[in-house]
């Protein structure tokens, strides 16, 4: 099944009966997709917006209301859709939020990239708060990850976002759907008009500075309950290794065909793959870097997640980096030939 | 024995209105409240508020609100109105929140013919940023951003956005009102009704514009502001009913929501 076909379907199996989107490549297959699907379930909605902005505020409002509620994007649509997730984020609302990344800045192209890493990982609009973003590297996690986003939407009230490219988005995989779990979302977060009870209302307005210092220590004690429970990650071949290779999503998969093949040379090279790219798990790469100094980042960017990796490690090890931004995928081949070099360097290093 | 002949509106709450002496929103507040008592639609009833002055309209409704972003009330309208079709659903917006930032949000609702109403408030400036020109600024009319008048060769026409949604087939009943008297009030609380009913019987978009006095930013007596309607507002946005496809054959299909 093809990537963005296997999220459209996770989501309906997860009970999504919402969807708002506006076309933009290598997405495409998603809102098409769901336009079937939505109208086959009960109670399903499917909505082609007039504009990224008007989707997300669309899948606000259906929030509110009670739905689980989807959109979907790609780079310049998300950066649009960016005064809504703030909204959301705010107003504790939760959601999903789908981005198949591409080459960019500005228009870009549609080639598989990793250039959003900073956008979705920071918050992405204004205002103090965070999203959690997970990053899928096959179309099993596709599934997986689709369902699991909806849960932790639930749970802590937010936008969550899966952040992927054009190359997650477009290959064919088998999947095996999950059992979805049932869902657990309290009615008394539900607008649905007052019935003869007390009124409600949902805000981000705050005038009052103290309220609002208030509502952002709240939102900032909820991020940190997450930065402690919710990180994930898979580690590869580390047990042993002398380098550990940092890569998320479309790039790690790339770096696991490069080490699996330097493996049968010999060579004890890593990975350290995040998934969850928010929160970071910082505590498991430091305990990897208790057994091993020698680290390469490898991104389909200028250089982004490095950063996190640097403030994981805190210093320590050497942290060297390989970056492929606007849409050029390197082959495992050739990403073997640098790791390879990087890995020599090392050994020089240690003489 | 003393009569009851005239009392606060059930569906608002004690809170005193925040607003300018001599403004339209708390009029037009109070009508859309009474309209909801009068319909008994209070429990069932969900309120988009914008950005703008009204922002603070959760502090007045006693009924369930989500405030929307600036301009974004009609696609928050549509999400919910889709999630829950039978509830009754409206968006409460200003000129500059509906015809300049929120146009294609608020156009595109119309075309689909969402079954939702919304409350357009036309003072022609910017109330609650202090007084900028807004699309809806007459020729000539002096703001704090168009400080000798507003000029159409630089700054473009005002906007009758009723009219122009009112060419869309997706759009039911349509009316410019205004609250400058007590016989144009109850006119406005008439078309709101009429808005409110439309939607109930799932007809599809409905409007009501009302032009509303801005003293404030105007920098008008309360009195002078309310003259300046009938003289020189209503002039350029002419009152009375826009489109109602009840009465009309030239309005095109209904869109059942």
């Amino acid at each position: 099944m093809q990537g963005n076909k296997v999220i459209g379907e996770a989501a309906i199996r997860t009970g999504c009966r919402f969807y708002a989107g506006y076309p933009i490549t290598p997405q495409n297959e998603l809102p098409e997709y769901m336009a079937e699907s939505m109208c086959q379930v009960k109670g399903g909605v499917f909505i082609q917006s007039e504009s990224e902005i008007a989707a997300i505020h669309m899948v606000a409002g259906a929030s509110a209301a009670g739905a689980r509620a989807m959109t979907s994007s790609s780079s310049p649509g998300i950066s649009l859709k960016q005064e809504g997730i703030s909204s959301m984020a705010a107003c504790e609302l939760p959601g999903v939020i789908v981005n198949m990344m591409r080459g960019g800045p500005g228009l870009g192209n549609i080639s598989p990239a990793q250039g959003d890493y900073f956008q979705a990982t920071r918050g992405g609009g204004h205002g103090d708060y965070r999203t959690i973003v997970l990053a899928p590297a096959s179309g099993q996690e596709l599934a997986d990850l689709t369902m699991d986003a909806f849960d932790l939407a639930d749970e802590y009230r937010m936008p969550v976002m899966i952040l992927a490219d054009g190359m997650m988005g477009q290959m064919m995989e088998p999947v095996v759907f999950k059992e979805p779990k049932p869902r657990q979302y309290r009615e008394r977060y539900v607008l649905k008009g007052a019935g003869a009870g007390k009124s409600r209302f949902i805000r981000g307005l705050i005038l009052d500075p103290r309220a609002m210092e208030e509502h952002n220590w709240k939102l900032a004690r909820k991020y940190e309950v997450i930065a402690q429970k919710e990180t994930r990650h898979e580690a590869f071949n580390t047990e042993d290794a002398q380098l550990i290779v940092t890569a998320y999503g479309t790039a790690a998969r790339i770096a696991k065909g490069a080490i699996k093949r330097l493996h049968d040379a010999g060579l004890k090279v890593g990975l350290f793959r995040p998934i969850t790219l928010w929160p970071f798990p910082s505590r498991e790469l430091q305990e990897i870097s208790e057994r091993t100094d020698n680290f390469l980042v490898f991104e389909l960017s200028t250089g982004q997640m490095i950063e996190d990796v640097h403030l994981a490690l805190c210093g320590r090890g050497y942290v060297n980096f390989y970056g492929r931004p606007g849409g050029v995928v390197p082959t495992p081949v050739e990403l073997a030939h640098v790791i390879a070099r990087q890995y020599s360097k090392k050994d020089r290093h240690h003489e | 024995m003393t009569k009851k002949v005239f009392g606060k509106p059930k569906c608002l709450k004690e809170n005193v209105f925040h607003y300018c002496a001599g403004c339209g929103h708390s009029i037009v507040h109070r009508l859309v409240a009474e309209v909801i008592d009068e319909l008994d639609i209070r429990g069932i009833t969900i309120g988009v508020p914008p950005a703008g002055c009204a922002v603070l309209a959760y502090n007045y409704f006693d009924i369930d609100m989500i405030e929307a972003q600036h301009g974004r009330g009609p696609a928050m309208a549509t999400g919910i109105k889709r999630t829950l079709p039978d509830r009754v659903v409206f968006s409460y917006q200003g000129d500059g929140d509906l015809a300049a930032i929120g146009i294609a949000e608020s156009f595109h609702a119309a075309n689909r013919g969402e079954n939702i109403t919304v409350i357009f408030i036309n003072n022609a400036v910017y109330g609650m940023t202090g007084g900028q020109m807004a699309p809806t600024t007459l020729l000539g009319q002096r703001t704090t951003t168009s400080p000798s008048g507003r000029d159409a060769v630089k700054e473009g026409y005002p906007i009758r956005i009723s009219e122009i949604l009112s060419s869309l087939p997706g759009t039911t009943f349509i009316e410019r009102c205004t609250v400058n008297s007590p016989p144009n009030i109850i006119k406005a609380k008439k078309a709101i009704k009429k808005a409110f009913q439309y939607q109930i019987d799932g007809l599809g978009f409905s409007m009501i514009e009302v032009l509303s006095p801005c003293p404030t930013n105007w920098k008008m007596t309360p009195i002078a502001a309310c003259k300046w309607i009938d003289e020189v507002m209503s002039k350029e946005f002419p009152l009375g009913i826009i489109k109602d496809i009840k009465s009309s054959d030239k309005g095109g299909k209904s869109h059942v929501g």
